[in-house]
């Protein structure tokens, strides 16, 4: 048992953590997120071609760094700390995470091209009707010739306005809620047939609703197997899933410190408002959350590993208690900081509303407290 | 970082395993499963199987008799205690007065008190509080004033935990009324058959005979009985706090709580099925499960962490709150699932009773253990010192 870092993720932290101080003040990211594309391109080929960062999790006869999850959970947690739009989550840690689990020739052509900065790929899995459902899937990819034909829609998909690739979700067999039947493609973003409606979201991002009307596809987008797919997607969600509990640390902690700062300064009564005991207690429920929410991304990283039920156990109680924590900071967050912190001009509410978005993503605290107690107190 | 054990951890373990399996007494497991309060002979007689096979102090340094155990082996040591339902050990002797005597002491004082602690000969008391004295424990007013080598102490202490057993105690007491009150303490050892002493009671909520008053009259105290120097108390003091508070974070312990609760709300019937399966219930136990599971995490981080050697920091109290807190949920859930058998008062077995007390064996101590549980949020530093503790120390406020 140990629970230091080694040098080389030290290093990734510290190289990380100076790269995004030079690139990512507050000003700077605003400019970008308010662009037309959203983005500043720079950015990610700097992060691939100078930094070396999008090869953290992957292994060295790709070209990567030799990490995994421990290595994604660092750089998630320093892009969270610059509320960074970077698509790591989707690019490197679910479509890196699903080719490094199925391997092969579909392994060795595009984790190369992700490492180079090459690829961008928006996980396509969420529906309107299915919540946080994975296996609840209209999509559908019918068997046509030697590949599949594509049709369904696809929500609230992130980074899609700026994806070379789309990791989609479809049914290729059974009934809309089976866990049989879910099959998992990984497919050129830009075939005939598929249709965007780009929008900004809330937390600065862009993201696309997606509609399949027809697509062709071939044969080797199927990662894994046919129908078989779905405990493949789980595992990923999974590791994407500690991955937003690391970014949620670096937003809470800056929520957090921000907060810290701003009380030294705002004076009231003639006394700055940090002297008053009622919001330094507060402060410390904050700094508390913050530190266990840290506690908790550990745990569910260092659980992927394990079986499946054990493995989502430990990621759902990670998940319920960051989403819980997040939702605590963040809006004593935004009380202590009063009228000021509701307003767009303080980077403070752009943290807020990156923390509550987390909330939910791929699970509210509710959901994961639902799947803890369907495994870990089952009667 | 991992959570793997090594072949020589796990291998240990089993070591431990069979250790408590062939050497924890009987009669004390049947007096714990019957809820029976515990003797000091009860106490003593695990403390001193302990001492014997040396694993009595695995939190001291090796030269005073440690067991010089890795972080590894203490987390295996305290899973499997817990487990095992091994009654805890006083910590009066060996988690306070020991690491302040091996840390501040004199040779002599090392020498003499330290195999006395981990033999269990000397059963040890905090003087800390007094009546006036609670969180403002620098406040405090019983005074050591010098005659010729020694101190005469006069003044009074309160809520001396089990003080009814000790043999000796360790007390903070003013020794300059003019300098800055942390500036004019000092911390001694003091006899509890010394002339002067009087212990009387205190009845806490459940019934219990725990805590007491210890008044000091004119009491005669050698000063080579005083650890560090005079005036320079506050130091011992604080870091005796500082120990104590992790301690008390009982993660190992709680883990145990939540298995006997999720037990008798197995057991328990609400309408058709178990209470276990009522969702309002069941959604408790599960948030008691995720929070235990973010203090043990938190635990590990600073025990086997990068900072693991540095030894117990002001972070410490976010673990006595996050840990206190947790337990009084356990107690309260505990009480919640027994429903009606919550309310007989068991006051443990009489002379020559052999009557079965009233209701299922787990209900008898639900509520004593719930209204005695009210104290780990005040004692050790309430919750409230802790975070200004954290508010001064980590957040620099």
């Amino acid at each position: 048992m140990d629970f230091t870092y080694t040098e080389t993720q030290d290093m990734i932290r510290d190289t990380l953590a100076r790269f995004l101080g030079d690139t990512y003040d507050f000003e700077t990211r605003q400019k970008f997120i308010n662009s037309d594309s959203g983005r500043d391109p720079a950015i990610w080929t700097a992060l691939a071609q100078e930094l070396g960062m999008l090869g953290a999790p992957f292994a060295e006869e790709h070209g990567g760094l030799g990490g995994g999850a421990l290595e994604n959970a660092i750089v998630m947690e320093e892009l969270g700390k610059v509320i960074g739009i970077e698509p790591y989550l989707p690019t490197v840690v679910i479509a890196g995470g699903a080719l490094k689990a199925v391997g092969g020739a579909q392994a060795d052509a595009f984790i190369p091209e992700i490492i180079a900065g090459n690829a961008i790929i928006a996980f396509a899995y969420a529906e309107p009707q299915g919540r946080y459902d994975l296996a609840n899937l209209r999509t559908t990819a019918k068997k046509d010739g030697a590949g599949y034909v594509l049709n369904g829609h696809k929500g609230v998909v992130y980074a899609a306005p700026w994806a070379t690739h789309l990791l989609v979700t479809a049914r290729t067999g059974g009934n809309q809620r089976d866990r049989d039947g879910v099959s998992l493609f990984l497919i050129d973003a830009n075939l005939p047939g598929i249709v965007r409606r780009d929008y900004p979201t809330v937390d600065g991002n862009r993201a696309s609703e997606i509609y399949f009307e027809n697509v062709a596809i071939p044969a080797d987008a199927l990662l894994g197997g046919e129908g078989a797919g779905l405990p493949l997607i789980e595992q990923v969600v999974d590791e994407a899933t500690v991955a937003v509990c690391a970014e949620a640390t670096g937003v809470m902690q800056k929520l957090h410190e921000g907060t810290l700062e701003y009380t030294q300064q705002r004076k009231q009564f003639g006394v700055p408002i940090a002297k008053f005991q009622v919001l330094q207690h507060r402060m410390v429920d904050m700094f508390m959350e913050v530190e266990q929410a840290r506690s908790m991304t550990i745990m569910g990283t260092l659980k992927l590993g394990l079986p499946a039920n054990e493995r989502m156990a430990a990621v759902s109680a990670a998940k319920a208690k960051v989403a819980r924590g997040a939702n605590f900071v963040g809006q004593n967050a935004i009380q202590t900081h009063g009228g000021i912190g509701i307003t767009q001009e303080l980077a403070i509410g752009h943290y807020f509303k990156r923390s509550t978005m987390i909330e939910s993503q791929f699970g509210s605290a509710d959901h994961h407290m639902d799947r803890y107690e369907r495994i870990a107190l089952a009667d | 970082m991992d959570m793997e054990f090594s072949p020589e951890d796990l291998a240990f373990q089993q070591e431990v395993r069979d250790f408590i399996a062939e050497n924890y007494p009987a009669e004390l497991r049947g007096k714990q499963d019957e809820g029976e309060e515990l003797s000091k002979e009860d106490f003593l007689v695990w403390h001193k199987i302990l001492h014997k096979k040396g694993w009595i102090a695995p939190a001291w340094p090796v030269e005073y008799g440690g067991t010089g155990w890795t972080p590894t082996q203490r987390f295996i040591w305290s899973e499997e205690t817990a487990r095992a339902d091994c009654i805890r050990l006083m910590p009066f002797g060996l988690a306070m007065v020991g690491p302040v005597i091996y840390t501040f002491g004199t040779p002599e004082q090392k020498a003499h008190f330290l195999p006395r602690i981990l033999s269990g000969e000397d059963w040890w008391c905090q003087g800390y509080s007094e009546p006036g004295s609670g969180s403002d424990l620098a406040s405090l007013r019983t005074a050591a004033v010098p005659d010729g080598d020694d101190y005469i102490v006069n003044g009074q202490k309160t809520w001396t935990t089990l003080a009814q057993h000790a043999d000796w105690g360790f007390f903070l007491v003013r020794t300059d009324k003019d300098a800055k009150q942390q500036e004019g303490i000092s911390f001694l050892l003091i006899d509890m058959k010394s002339p002067g002493i009087t212990v009387r009671p205190i009845i806490t909520l459940g019934g219990e005979h725990e805590v007491n008053e210890v008044w000091l009259e004119d009491v005669r105290v050698p000063q080579s009985q005083r650890v560090y120097e005079e005036n320079k108390g506050w130091t011992c003091a604080k870091f005796l706090l500082a120990h104590e508070r992790t301690g008390i974070a009982g993660v190992a312990a709680s883990k145990r709580g939540i298995e006997k609760v999720k037990a008798i709300a197995r057991t328990e019937l609400d309408g058709d099925k178990p209470l276990l399966a009522n969702a309002f219930f069941k959604r408790k136990v599960a948030d008691l499960e995720v929070d235990l599971a973010a203090l043990e995490f938190t635990e590990l981080r600073s025990l086997a962490g990068p900072n693991a050697n540095r030894g117990p920091g002001p972070e410490s109290s976010l673990l006595k709150i996050k840990g206190s807190e947790i337990q009084q949920r356990l107690t309260e859930l505990t009480l919640e699932a027994v429903g009606h058998y919550g309310a007989p008062y068991f006051r443990g077995f009489g002379e020559g009773d052999n009557e079965h007390p009233i209701g299922p064996d787990y209900a008898h101590r639900a509520a004593p253990t719930y209204f005695n549980t009210r104290k780990t949020t005040i004692y050790g530093g309430s919750n409230e010192i802790q975070r200004n503790i954290i508010a001064k120390m980590v957040l620099g406020l």
